[in-house]
């Protein structure tokens, strides 16, 4: 019940990872698993022949080849396939049957199908009961998506799919430098306010560093209201994530791939050091110290009420607030302010790709699960899904005239106004129990003034040397 | 006959035994094994270690030292507040009052304060827990900082303070355990004979003496008793620092136990370590119970 509440952007790749080169290792020596079902066939056959001149077809879909799609009907839904992706596919292939399945539990449905070879061409492996990713890469059960990439885009001419995507799409879905996995959907970060609250006070709604943050968090005190805060009782990763963020901006996504890859000083890089001071100095100054004992929920409860400005958060804060917002709360966010040399712009974002679709290697139209692919990244196939669901997706710009909720329209501004300078970081989640858990403490001890930034940097240094020296766990090179 | 005899009491233990054995000893088999490998993932085999995980853990892991001592403070203050408050609040519902006629009997309305005593027993854990958090709540919004603040007085940050936030949660456990133990000595006390009592009386002792001289003695095995269960569950508190602390046994590992570590570790996917956690646990409560009951042993008196 304290869990940290849900990070829908955390759909852990790197732990699915860890998992599969695991058992990598593993499959030689004890054999295991149900490689006996697949072991024979671990060398995919692919017959597809690209030919991406050929922009109506590039995989060469058979049009009268009926196509199996699979979608996991959770918070989405899957009326975005019925009435949108599948729609679009019919209309190319009119010949063609789609046969469309909404499964809640996808293991213990489609599981036993990898087994047996009847496995669907499409699916979006999803949800509490989605098929355990690191068995399905562990076992050569997955088709990889280079040919996708490198396809002609459906309709923007000239680009190919992958130059369509925002950066970091697909390495988000790579296993082990295998692309495997489609992550449709983009989760924004950054500081979340109320439009209505800042615009009738006068307050700055877009500061650009440190210093012109602080000169706001002073207008918003002067105000009596509390200018920024998180949850530490349970959401204390909400707040190195900002610390994380500013670093990028300061010392450029380096800094983050550093930490990720547990580089020697990687943590006592002047960036890290400098955020962390910045944001030490904003929790003595302009936070209250009693959120440490508050959850997420509360705190969110006191930026809804109108008792705090500034909070920091996810772009699924909108969706998860709705009961609590009053009508005269309008969600807006604002870029995570940067110090005052910086090597990436204010407008840069942390942002990560999730929602996993996959093609099983053994897909009988496989060519048509590529093309269906290919529709779902077209700009009408990604700006229909945000309009369904108001989610924004991996496809730049795709939703850029697509009428969404303020909240969600602020986080499509940002993520179109940062352009390449998307970023994002895996060390929390790959090295959990050694650096993620430590960090979160940290985090709390920094920002309720228990340490200062110089004693942080060197805590999770330390803890990092730590996770680097234990041959146990497994390391994800970035 | 005797055969049948043995047949039949056979048939009434196996289930139980087979039961017990599948559902207590098996998974406490799974476990020592687990703490002797490398067990980071469901769908990897475990890879034998020996035991590099405890040197691990007796070398280089701060926050189960932390936890170790929190269970160690927790154990040495928490059973030791509960039995001396309980004693005094049952001496008082049965002994405490006036003796009329020669008869002693509680205070007035202890049958009343009985029930209440005893009703915090009624709630799960869990739900005492949530309570506390209401009323700790560091902001204005909790029960006890809402009336200080009232008052004019400074806030108290019972569980984001790290000099009290473990002695926050000793006071709920306090709070939680008096009932029944108020009820178990007020059950002991009642077995004792009135005539002892009276005698007491009627040689002018004073109630302290008659409860040092006389309660006390003849209550020692519910004490004993008492101790114990506290004892064991001073090394549990789970499901009170789960909800009640901060990040999760924090601020800053301050009231982190041994079987918060224990999640922590699980939930961060390090079996193998959490496995040996859970066996020094095991130990700590073993070693804990056998100690205890040879220490307290005494002759018990027969009335």
């Amino acid at each position: 019940m304290s869990d940290t509440p849900d990070l829908p952007g955390e759909v852990s790749r790197r732990q699915v990872i860890t998992r599969a080169a695991a058992i990598g290792a593993a499959i030689p020596a004890a054999g295991l698993l149900g490689a006996c079902a697949t072991g024979s066939s671990s060398e995919k056959k692919d017959n597809t022949k690209v030919d991406n001149s050929n922009v109506a077809n590039p995989f060469g879909v058979k049009d009268d080849a009926a196509l199996n799609v699979v979608i996991f009907p959770g918070g989405y839904s899957d009326k975005y396939a019925t009435e949108v992706h599948e729609k679009m596919y019919k209309e190319k292939f009119p010949k063609a049957t789609v046969k469309h399945e909404g499964i809640q539990d996808i293991d213990p449905v489609i599981g036993p199908r990898f087994q047996s070879g009847d496995v669907p061409d499409f699916l979006n492996n999803s949800g509490e009961k989605a098929v355990n990713m690191g068995k399905l890469v562990g076992d050569k059960q997955l088709s990889l998506l280079d040919k996708l990439w490198a396809a002609p885009s459906l309709d923007t001419p000239g680009k190919t799919v992958r130059d369509t995507l925002i950066p970091g799409t697909i390495e988000s879905g790579s296993f082990n430098g295998e692309s495997l996995q489609l992550n449709y959907v983009f989760t924004v970060y950054g500081l979340w306010f109320n439009a209505n609250q800042f615009k009738e006070k006068g307050w700055d709604g877009a500061p650009k560093d440190f210093d012109a943050f602080t000169a706001l968090c002073e207008k918003i005190k002067a105000a009596g209201v509390t200018p920024f805060g998180y949850a530490g009782a349970n959401a204390a990763y909400y707040m190195f994530e900002v610390i994380m963020t500013s670093a990028a901006k300061i010392g450029g996504a380096g800094v983050l791939k550093a930490l990720d890859n547990l580089e020697d000083g990687a943590w006592k890089h002047e960036a890290v050091l400098q955020a962390a001071e910045y944001w030490a100095m904003i929790g003595s100054k302009y936070s209250d110290k009693a959120f440490e004992g508050l959850k997420h929920t509360e705190v969110q409860l006191k930026q809804n009420q109108g008792s705090l400005a500034i909070y920091p958060s996810g772009s699924w804060l909108e969706s998860e607030q709705k009961k609590d917002t009053p009508a005269t709360f309008e969600y807006a966010m604002m870029n995570v302010p940067t110090g005052k040399t910086t090597k990436l712009p204010v407008t840069s974002v942390h942002a990560t790709a999730s929602e996993p679709y996959v093609i099983p290697a053994k897909a009988k139209n496989l060519a048509g699960a590529l093309e269906y692919a290919r529709i779902m990244l077209s700009k009408k196939g990604a700006a229909e899904f945000t309009k369904l669901t108001g989610s924004l997706t991996s496809v730049a710009g795709a939703a850029d005239a697509v009428k969404v909720t303020p909240g969600t329209e602020s986080a499509k501004k940002a993520l179109s106004g940062a352009g390449k300078d998307v970023f994002t970081f895996y060390w929390a989640d790959d090295y959990k129990d050694g650096l993620g858990l430590p960090a979160r403490s940290a985090t709390n001890d920094l920002f309720f003034g228990r340490i200062d930034a110089k004693k942080y940097v060197e805590v999770l240094q330390a803890a990092a040397d730590k996770v680097k020296k234990d041959p146990s766990v497994t390391k994800i090179k970035r | 006959m005797r055969h049948g005899k043995y047949r039949f009491v056979a048939g009434f233990l196996a289930l139980p035994v087979l039961l017990y054995v599948f559902y207590v000893w098996v998974p406490f088999g799974y476990s020592f094994y687990f703490s002797l490998t490398r067990y980071r993932g469901t769908d990897v085999p475990p890879v034998f270690v020996g035991l590099d995980n405890f040197t691990t853990l007796f070398t280089d892991t701060p926050e189960f030292w932390k936890a170790l001592t929190h269970n160690g403070v927790i154990l040495l203050i928490m059973p030791l507040v509960t039995i001396v408050i309980a004693l005094i609040f049952a001496f008082f519902l049965n002994v405490g009052g006036k003796a009329k006629g020669g008869v002693t009997s509680g205070v007035r309305g202890s049958k009343f304060y009985r029930l209440v005593f005893f009703f915090p027993q009624l709630l799960a854990l869990p739900i005492v827990a949530v309570l506390f958090q209401s009323i700790y709540r560091p902001d204005d919004s909790g029960l006890i900082n809402g009336a200080l603040n009232k008052l004019g007085l400074p806030k108290i940050g019972f569980l984001i303070d790290t000099n009290i936030a473990l002695l926050s949660i000793i006071a709920v456990m306090v709070w939680q355990a008096v009932g029944f133990y108020v009820v178990l000595f007020s059950a002991g006390m009642s077995s004792i004979p009135k005539e002892i009592y009276e005698a007491a009386d009627l040689d002018g002792a004073s109630r302290w003496t008659m409860f040092y001289k006389v309660t006390l003695p003849l209550l020692w095995d519910n004490i004993q008793v008492g101790w114990v269960y506290l004892g064991i569950a001073a090394f549990d508190v789970f499901a009170l620092v789960d909800v009640l602390s901060v990040n999760r046994g924090g601020p800053s590992f301050s009231t982190t136990v041994l079987s918060m570590e224990v999640v922590n570790k699980i939930g961060a996917g390090n079996y193998g370590m959490a496995s040996a956690m859970g066996v020094m646990l095991f130990f700590c409560t073993l070693t804990f119970a056998a100690i205890s009951l040879r220490v307290t042993k005494r002759e018990s008196i027969e009335y």
